[in-house]
């Protein structure tokens, strides 16, 4: 059986050679056509005026869009259709797209975008979250609020309270390959779009609104992405629809891709937020109680928002059982680019509000904040009630009826409430509204698969945690401008899209006459091995060897009405939907060769390459001849829905999450506090991915999502100046971890078990829980501060020299 | 005539306007689209190509990169790197075992970049990678790949040298080969754009979406190139590269030699050329404040007229320089010295980073006295800037704790530093007088630097 094996990603062997294709690298006929925006420089106004001539007559200039083409200017956003194309005349903020060149070559349509002149009658900008606050500027008709028991009177009683408040910095995707597109023009109007999207069903919708045909009429194929991190799922929307417009007018084909300080002016980035927060505990360190106010920066446009701020709100308390708490949160609107879906989508920031009120009461109380940590922690978890894997719900067919298209996005405003065709597959794991129970949730969900007490156990022994704590504070003792920090943080990620009907992926499976296998499914691959995991799963259930599965490029041709490949649910959802098709198709054969076998039907067994019943065989190949002589259909689509997880996202009740994913990593620090300057010595991390479908595609999630964590906490910044625009556009103002910047020691291990609840292979998602054990990082550059003075170092995120610098003198008491 | 350089082996002889890039005509010409763009600036790696001299092999970046830099020279991108027979590169088969490629977009760079290191027996992955950008595996991955192909024999037909012959010859009209012939040139044309490393101009170009005829390319000027010592002396011709002086500065003034690791990255300093980074003026390059603390003389000449003067004099305002139209910097020296300098680098990352500030300070201390001072800063003002308050300050001072504590409030007299994207304008003023105390623990040999600091 290939699952469990420590494959290498599929295209490594095309990556390293540089013969694997994305959008860019597609050859395209000669007379292919590139596009360019000309954007927005103020912030907030009404566009007065816009002179395009010298754009028109720029060398290779074929056609120039500005809003004023359209009588009905295409929409681009994945949720409350706020997005036009090209501005309308008002201007949202530093970076909106005006007008298109439509150009012969992409520097022509660079050069030519640069000619365009905007004249403004300018507004005073909305930028910050005090501005925000102050004018009233928000999405929603107010704060959501999760509560649960009474805080108010928690707090009254405690023995200590604290208040505090963090501010959390957003953070650019900073994918590799940038946005791009490529729209193909057919016969009778229909287009083919290649896009760098994990959503192809959203750009495959868009586009056929903003052309004016069916969905059929649209077809959108991505083999691969050069990273997709969240930065995909709707920021690619604009390309593919100004490619698919200009393909059309044009009748050529139409390629557009972002110049990278564009990607980063045009283009939404990770929410940044500020978390305040009051908490009761006792001498112990046991929280009584925990208010929280998430005042969270979306920009201009919802986009995906409200999903990404209720994801903050459902991980506030991230791996801690509160008594009581309360969640206020709200979505501000500014003149910023529209963030956007990252990585978590919303989870860090949450989780980083707790993690700052654990570190907060430690230093109150002058203990261990891993030990107070501990005491807060969720009840583990019972032994698994080992429940025997069994045929799955995945050969049902019946999907959720949409009623619109526009549900396929995470954004979606539509539905207010998710608790669908879900709840029927079983009783809602859920208590009633608001009991202070232990071992529930915030919003009423109960903790069932909890495992961080004895995964922490393991992490404290392998990181040799105690002694390295003595340590660093011996070193600290004894030396006055280097000091180190420590810090052991967990993890608890929720797993589901919290929109209840995206949980559903479908897929389609052909064998064909010489038993090699062609696999297709509504997930995208952008670097998380997703293809290679779900072939192997498509290779163990026939039976065969990896190399007989093809892998092939995502197609809204080939599996209609995908939900993005997001909230890390690639695996666990396309792996059963694939799982469905083929063991359809492994049922046709058994009952084909079962009398050859002189077994039942039910007794064949594919493995080995052969298909067997007790000491009876054939090979693979011959049973799929037989089949196709028999005129059996070799060809079968699967599909999977979740079970279980129903979600009221307005009351903030129910089940949103099929399971946990946990994890939980230390990381040693050193500061300099002359100059705030720091860098990590060592990481070790003990992370659940429970039975993992390919350990060394896993290891490589854990390890590149802590360090991208840790970017996000320490050298990230993202930096606007006071009129909104966005001063740190490229990599060389805008710094993600280089090759040195990753710890030192840097052990990473999985925890050995398996989900207990029935996940393709008992596995677990794995792309976005690992990224908030960089989180330790944070804790431990807190840690270091703390040795400098006595007083909270209150440290500010992201943690750069400067902020290290400043929560030094804050320990220190000075100003 | 063209360009002539071998590509992936086979020559070319290429008529291209001088300002296309490198990366445009492999991808779009010539549809080698293995070399990728990520950010078009020379900051990711993305596009590295292995580019072969009589110097040897060297990692460049395609994108800042014009093609008649390449006059006489081999390159070789990533589909060059496996076999003719498709044979892969031990640092490719590494790649695959280690799980070195997840989204794989930046990949091809980080191949050639190994490929080189590897060629070349470099062993200090963390820097000959530093300007390799990954967002995807966090890198340790890739480490474990350099490492398990570093003893790895180099295969046979990475070997570019012997077929240089294949280009060689004469060169165009636009890249003089001597410095007379520069002198004339650029006398004849002093709007002319000098081109030689393109690490800043390219982006002109790239970014700046500019014109920049009348140019002259100087990678053919046999006079500028090259680093001479004499007994009182270290003379650096203007054409030198960062890698070039680094080995120099490594003898001579180890923290300046730590101060050029840090100085972008390998592609970076393959280009870089210690006179641009002095003639483009900017208040934020690292070799002007060292410099400057090791007392540095510029030679500028114009035509067949040549002066002198102290380095600090040639900046005298933000965007301005103390340079005639026409003339341009031939070289510049410094004197032989005691090592007494530190360099000290402060970004948001430590490697392949624009610093916020740049301090170097160079203090001569004789019976326990202060008796010469040279402290100079990038990111503090306007232009690499002087510390004179602070000098004057310590000078005369023993050296002592107390001497430097008092001296620290003269650097508001000496830097009223801006605030941008990289740093506000009260951390830099703070840190710059941190950095005075760290280079009071460090000359005394006390653990001054994190990266000093062992797990």
């Amino acid at each position: 059986m290939t699952v469990q094996k420590p494959l290498p990603h599929d295209a490594a062997p095309l990556h390293v050679t540089g013969a694997a294709r994305y959008v860019d690298d597609i050859p395209v006929p000669a007379n292919c056509l590139h596009l360019a925006f000309g954007l927005s420089t103020i912030a907030k106004g009404r566009l007065s005026g816009l002179d395009l001539e010298a754009v028109r007559t720029a060398p290779g200039v074929v056609a120039v869009l500005s809003g004023a083409d359209f009588e009905t200017i295409p929409d681009c956003s994945p949720s409350a259709h706020d997005e036009p194309l090209l501005s309308d005349g008002t201007i949202h903020y530093a970076g909106q797209p005006l007008f298109m060149v439509v150009a012969d070559t992409h520097l022509n349509a660079r050069k030519a975008a640069a000619l365009g002149r905007a004249t403004y009658a300018e507004e005073p900008p909305i930028l910050s979250i005090d501005e925000a606050m102050a004018a009233g500027s928000i999405f929603e008709d107010g704060p959501r609020i999760y509560t649960k028991g009474d805080v108010d009177a928690a707090l009254a009683a405690s023995p200590h309270v604290i208040e505090g408040r963090i501010e959390i910095g957003g953070q650019e995707h900073f994918y590799l390959e940038g946005q791009s597109a490529l729209a193909l023009p057919q016969e009778g109007g229909d287009m083919v779009v290649h896009s760098s999207s994990q959503h192809p069903t959203e750009i495959q919708h868009k586009v056929a609104d903003a052309l004016g045909v069916p969905m059929n009429a649209v077809r959108v194929e991505v083999r691969r992405m050069g990273g997709g991190f969240g930065g995909k799922e709707s920021q690619g929307n604009h390309l593919a629809i100004a490619c698919a417009i200009a393909a059309a007018r044009t009748g050529r084909p139409c390629k557009m891709r972002y110049d990278r300080d564009d990607d980063f002016i045009i283009t939404g980035k990770r929410h940044d937020a500020r978390i305040t927060y009051r908490a009761g505990f006792g001498d112990d360190g046991r929280l009584t109680g925990v208010e929280f106010t998430h005042l969270i920066r979306c920009g201009w446009a919802m986009d995906l928002s409200l999903p990404v701020a209720d994801r903050a709100m459902l991980h506030a308390d991230n791996a801690y059982d509160l008594p009581a708490a309360r969640i206020t949160s709200h979505r501000l609107k500014t003149n910023t680019q529209s963030a956007t879906a990252f990585r978590g989508f919303g989870g860090p920031q949450g989780m980083v509000g707790i993690e700052r009120v654990m570190d907060h009461v430690a230093h109150v109380l002058g203990r261990d904040p891993l030990a107070v940590r501990r005491t807060n922690y969720y009840p583990e978890a019972r032994a698994a009630d080992g429940a025997p894997e069994g045929s799955i719900s995945g050969k049902k067919k019946q999907g959720a009826v949409l009623d619109t298209a526009d549900l396929a996005g995470r954004g979606s405003v539509r539905v207010e409430t998710g608790t669908g065709s879900a709840t029927r597959f079983g009783a809602v794991h859920s208590p009633g509204a608001g009991a202070a129970k232990s071992g529930v949730t915030p919003y009423g969900m109960e903790v069932e698969d909890f495992i961080l007490g004895a995964l922490t156990e393991q992490l404290v022994e392998t990181a040799d945690y105690a002694a390295r704590k003595a340590a660093v504070a011996e070193w600290n003792a004894a030396h006055d401008i280097l000091k180190k920090g420590i810090a052991l943080t967990p993890v608890k990620f929720g797993i589901s899209f919290t929109l209840t009907h995206l949980n559903q992926a479908g897929a389609l499976v052909h064998v064909y006459q010489d038993g090699s296998v062609h696999m297709n499914h509504g997930g995208t691959e952008m670097g998380q091995g997703l293809f290679q995991k779900v072939a192997q799963v498509a290779a163990s259930r026939f039976g065969l060897p990896l190399d007989r599965v093809k892998i092939t490029a995502t197609d809204t041709g080939k599996v209609p009405n995908t939900s993005a490949t997001a909230a890390s649910s690639g695996s666990d959802l396309n792996g059963m939907a694939v799982k469905a098709a083929c063991d359809e198709i492994c049922a046709r054969i058994a009952e084909v060769v079962a009398p050859d076998l002189q077994a039942e039907a039910a007794q064949v067994v594919f493995q080995g390459g052969m298909v067997r019943a007790g000491q009876a065989e054939m090979r693979f190949e011959e049973a799929v001849q037989k089949a196709y002589l028999s005129r059996v259909s070799l060809s079968a689509t699967g599909f999977y829905k979740t079970p279980k997880i129903a979600w009221d996202r307005i009351a903030g009740k129910g089940r949103p999450f099929f399971y946990f994913a946990y994890g939980a990593a230390c990381s040693e620090v050193v500061i300099d506090t002359l100059t705030g300057e720091n860098r990590i010595l060592r990481t070790d991390i003990v992370h659940d991915c429970g039975a993992s479908l390919n350990p060394a595609l896993d290891i490589g999630q854990i390890e590149g999502g802590f360090v991208q964590g840790a970017g996000w906490l320490t050298m990230e910044e993202l930096v606007w100046d006071a009129t909104g625009a966005l001063k740190t556009h490229a990599p060389s103002t805008y710094k993600i971890p280089a090759c040195s910047d990753r710890p030192r020691i840097f052990n990473v291990a999985l925890w050995a078990g398996e989900n207990q609840e029935e996940t393709i292979y008992r596995s677990k998602a794995v792309g976005e829980p690992p990224f908030m054990l960089g989180m330790s990082v944070f804790s431990a550059l807190a840690d270091a501060c703390s040795a400098c003075g006595p007083h909270f170092p209150d440290l500010q995120a992201p943690a750069t020299a400067e902020a290290v610098l400043a929560a030094v003198h804050r320990a220190r008491g000075a100003a | 005539m063209g360009t002539r350089f071998i590509l992936n082996g086979v020559p070319q002889d290429v008529t291209e306007a001088p300002t296309v890039t490198l990366l445009d005509w492999l991808r779009e010409t010539r549809g080698l689209t293995g070399t990728k763009e990520g950010c078009n600036e020379g900051d990711c790696g993305a596009c590295t190509v292995m580019v072969t001299d009589e110097n040897g092999a060297r990692a460049l970046n395609a994108c800042i990169l014009f093609l008649p830099q390449l006059e006489g020279k081999a390159v070789r991108t990533v589909e060059g790197i496996a076999g003719p027979d498709g044979a892969l590169h031990p640092v490719q088969q590494a790649m695959i075992d280690h799980h070195g490629s997840q989204c794989g977009f930046c990949t091809p760079g980080f191949v050639v970049s190994m490929a080189v290191a590897h060629l070349n027996g470099a062993r200090d992955f963390d820097d000959q990678l530093a300007g390799n950008l990954c967002r995807c595996t966090g890198y340790a991955p890739i480490i474990r790949a350099a490492e398990a192909a570093a003893d790895a024999p180099v295969p046979d037909w990475m070997d570019d040298a012997g077929a240089l012959e294949e280009v060689a010859g004469p060169v165009p009209p636009y890249a003089p080969e001597t410095a007379d012939a520069l002198a004339e040139w650029y006398a004849a044309n002093p709007d002319g754009t000098l081109v030689a490393g393109a690490t800043d101009v390219g982006l002109w170009v790239t970014k700046g979406l500019r014109d920049l005829a009348p140019v002259a390319f100087l990678n053919k000027c046999t006079g500028l190139k090259g680093i001479t010592v004499t007994d009182d002396t270290i003379r650096i011709g203007a054409m030198t590269t960062l890698t070039d002086l680094l080995p120099v500065m490594a003898e001579r003034h180890p923290s300046f030699a730590e101060l050029i690791r840090r100085y972008g990255s390998v592609q970076v300093r393959n280009a870089a050329t210690v006179g641009g980074n002095i003639a483009n003026g900017s208040p934020i390059g690292d070799s002007p404040p060292a410099l400057i603390a090791l007392g540095a003389t510029l030679h500028l000449r114009h035509g067949d007229a040549r002066r002198d003067l102290p380095l600090e004099d040639f900046f005298l305002d933000y965007g301005r320089q103390d340079r005639a139209p026409g003339e341009f910097v031939e070289a510049v020296s410094v004197p032989v010295q005691p090592d007494r300098l530190r360099c000290y680098k402060i970004s948001k990352r430590f490697d392949q980073d624009i610093s916020a500030l740049c301090g170097c300070f160079n203090l001569t201390v004789t019976d326990g006295i202060v008796t010469g001072a040279r402290i100079a800063f990038g990111g503090m003002a306007g232009i690499p800037k002087r510390a004179a308050a602070v000098e004057a300050a310590l000078l005369g001072k023993p050296w002592t704790l107390d001497t430097v504590t008092a001296a620290l409030p003269r650097f508001a007299e000496d830097f009223t530093p801006l605030s941008d994207m990289r740093a506000s304008s009260g951390y830099r003023l703070r840190t710059a007088q941190g950095l005075l105390i760290r280079y009071f623990h460090d000359i005394s040999g006390a653990p001054a630097s994190v990266l000093e600091v062992a797990p």
